[in-house]
């Protein structure tokens, strides 16, 4: 059994179906990565995933149970899937550290004294040690991504959510990013990126998903997906994509 | 170090606007100093409401009265503050067991920001004591703080709500994401910048506040505003009320001067 499973996602806005029959299993441990153009239904499939959108039709399944069930509680789910913003979306109003215990302390019930140890590891294993009782604004665009994920890892998540994380970020600070991703790889998240960085999905995806009009045309291994595309639009996008 | 051409040519536009700047503020000055005294009701406007002797006279008493209205103001400014959360919270529930409490808080908003001040002063002020309440319960200090407080929190919640929609979705978005509660978004994450996005324009209600409090001499307490008139009475002479607007001035201009800070800060930090 599938980690993750989606089966026919459906999701509409108004008249427009952004998410058109969306199948995907995602096994534990591993990286999967959605590529396509923007509006394709990447980030929305996301937010589907973490109920932050409900969904028309279809199912989604965490561990084999159906978390899309209509009438269910979504803050029990979301405290098991991690989710990280293009925007970063950290909390202005708080350090860092402030921002990644205010989860585990409000859903977990976890006093700051017990957690202030293995968040600080958190912040340290991402070289953010001397960096977390900084405020947002004196972070800089990688700096808050990072910390962004580790706000997300403090909820000790079984599945991360990555919404196009690089976007905003200056082309220097990237790589900052991405080596975090590679970290978590390593040790063994279960994880599902939107994302532009065609050279990094080639490079650490294990499954690479290719979007089109709310309808994933074409799955495979990175090597299958960016060496032999099969399908025209595959092979249409890529060659924009790596121009 | 030599100053650059640049900078020599700045230093003299400096010194120039710094000129025309001074030269037109005393012309002004000096045409209403010579033009007013010339008016033919000078002499009489002068000895009614810029008498020296009245205003030493009346000005310690009027200090005395200006506590009054301190007093009303310090009990009326927290009760406001914490009534016009709770509406703006009222109004923004999304509950349906909730939905009267959101009915409620429009119907609030309406009626007390739809009927002037001082009817609402009136109104409370002169008919709840009549209701034939024993003593201290029959106050026109409660009342009247009362009428305050309701038509202050109706805009001080409006401020709120305005506050609480400044906050980006996304901060809601991410926070859900974490397996908050709406509860919890609301209290830890929205209403914090909320809050911190209204301060300077709560201030100014604050500083109206202030000056609003005067209006409760219409049902009896004797503040600054009743005691100056009191004064005008018993002397024949308007100075008193100068005194009182210099009282009100000493405290309301360190305010707004430190609200126009924090707005002019904020507009800063956004930018």
């Amino acid at each position: 059994m599938a980690k993750l499973e989606l089966r026919d996602v459906i999701k509409r806005f108004g008249d427009t179906t952004v998410c058109n029959g969306i199948n995907l299993d995602v096994e534990e441990g591993q990286m999967v990565c959605l590529i396509g153009a923007s509006g394709a239904g990447k980030s929305t499939l996301l937010r589907c995933i973490n109920l932050l959108e409900p969904i028309d039709d279809g199912a989604i399944l965490l561990d084999g149970e159906d978390i899309s069930e209509p009438g269910l509680n979504p803050q029990a789910v979301r405290a098991r899937i991690g989710m990280v913003f293009q925007s970063f979306n950290l909390f202005p109003h708080m350090t860092a550290l402030e921002n990644a215990m205010l989860a585990p302390r409000r859903v977990h019930g976890q006093t700051r004294t017990d957690l202030q140890p293995q968040v600080a590891a958190l912040f340290a294993r991402f070289g953010l040690a001397d960096r977390m009782d900084n405020y947002p604004d004196q972070l800089s665009g990688g700096q808050q991504q990072r910390v962004a994920i580790v706000r997300a890892l403090a909820m000790q998540p079984e599945v991360m959510l990555f919404d196009e994380i690089t976007s905003a970020l200056d082309p220097q600070l990237v790589g900052e990013v991405l080596d975090v991703l590679l970290m978590l790889k390593k040790q063994g998240m279960t994880m599902v990126l939107a994302t532009h960085e065609m050279g990094f999905a080639r490079e650490a995806a294990d499954k690479v998903c290719f979007l089109k009009d709310g309808q994933i045309v074409e799955e495979g291994a990175p090597e299958q997906i960016f060496g032999a595309p099969q399908r025209a639009e595959t092979r249409a996008f890529l060659a924009r994509a790596l121009k | 170090m030599v100053p650059t051409r640049r900078e020599r040519y700045e230093a003299r536009q400096r010194r120039r606007s710094l000129l025309i700047a001074a030269t037109s503020t005393t012309v002004v000055l000096a045409a209403i100093m010579i033009l007013v005294p010339m008016t033919p009701g000078w002499e009489k406007v002068q000895r009614s409401f810029f008498n020296g002797e009245v205003l030493a006279k009346s000005f310690p008493k009027l200090l005395e009265a200006f506590k009054i209205n301190v007093m009303i103001f310090a009990w009326s400014a927290p009760a406001i503050a914490i009534l016009g959360l709770l509406i703006a919270l009222a109004r923004d529930t999304k509950s349906p067991a909730l939905f009267p409490l959101r009915i409620f808080g429009a119907a609030f908003t309406d009626v007390f920001r739809g009927v002037p001040v001082i009817l609402t002063v009136y109104l409370i002020g002169f008919g709840i004591p009549g209701l034939g309440l024993p003593r201290p319960w029959n106050s026109p200090y409660i009342w009247g703080s009362l009428a305050l407080i309701l038509t202050y929190s109706a805009y001080v919640a409006e401020i709120f709500r305005s506050g609480i929609e400044s906050v980006h979705h996304s901060q809601r978005s991410a926070a859900l994401s974490l397996g908050l509660s709406e509860r919890q978004v609301m209290r830890d994450v929205v209403l914090p910048q909320a809050i911190r996005n209204v301060v300077p324009s709560q201030m100014n209600m604050l500083i109206a506040l202030q000056k609003d409090v005067s209006l409760l001499s219409f049902i009896g307490p004797v503040e600054i505003f009743r005691q100056a008139g009191v004064f005008k009475s018993l002397l024949a002479n308007f100075t008193p009320y100068v005194g009182a607007a210099i009282i009100f001035l000493i405290v309301t201009i360190p305010a707004t001067r430190y609200a126009d800070y924090l707005m002019a800060r904020q507009r800063r930090d956004r930018s």
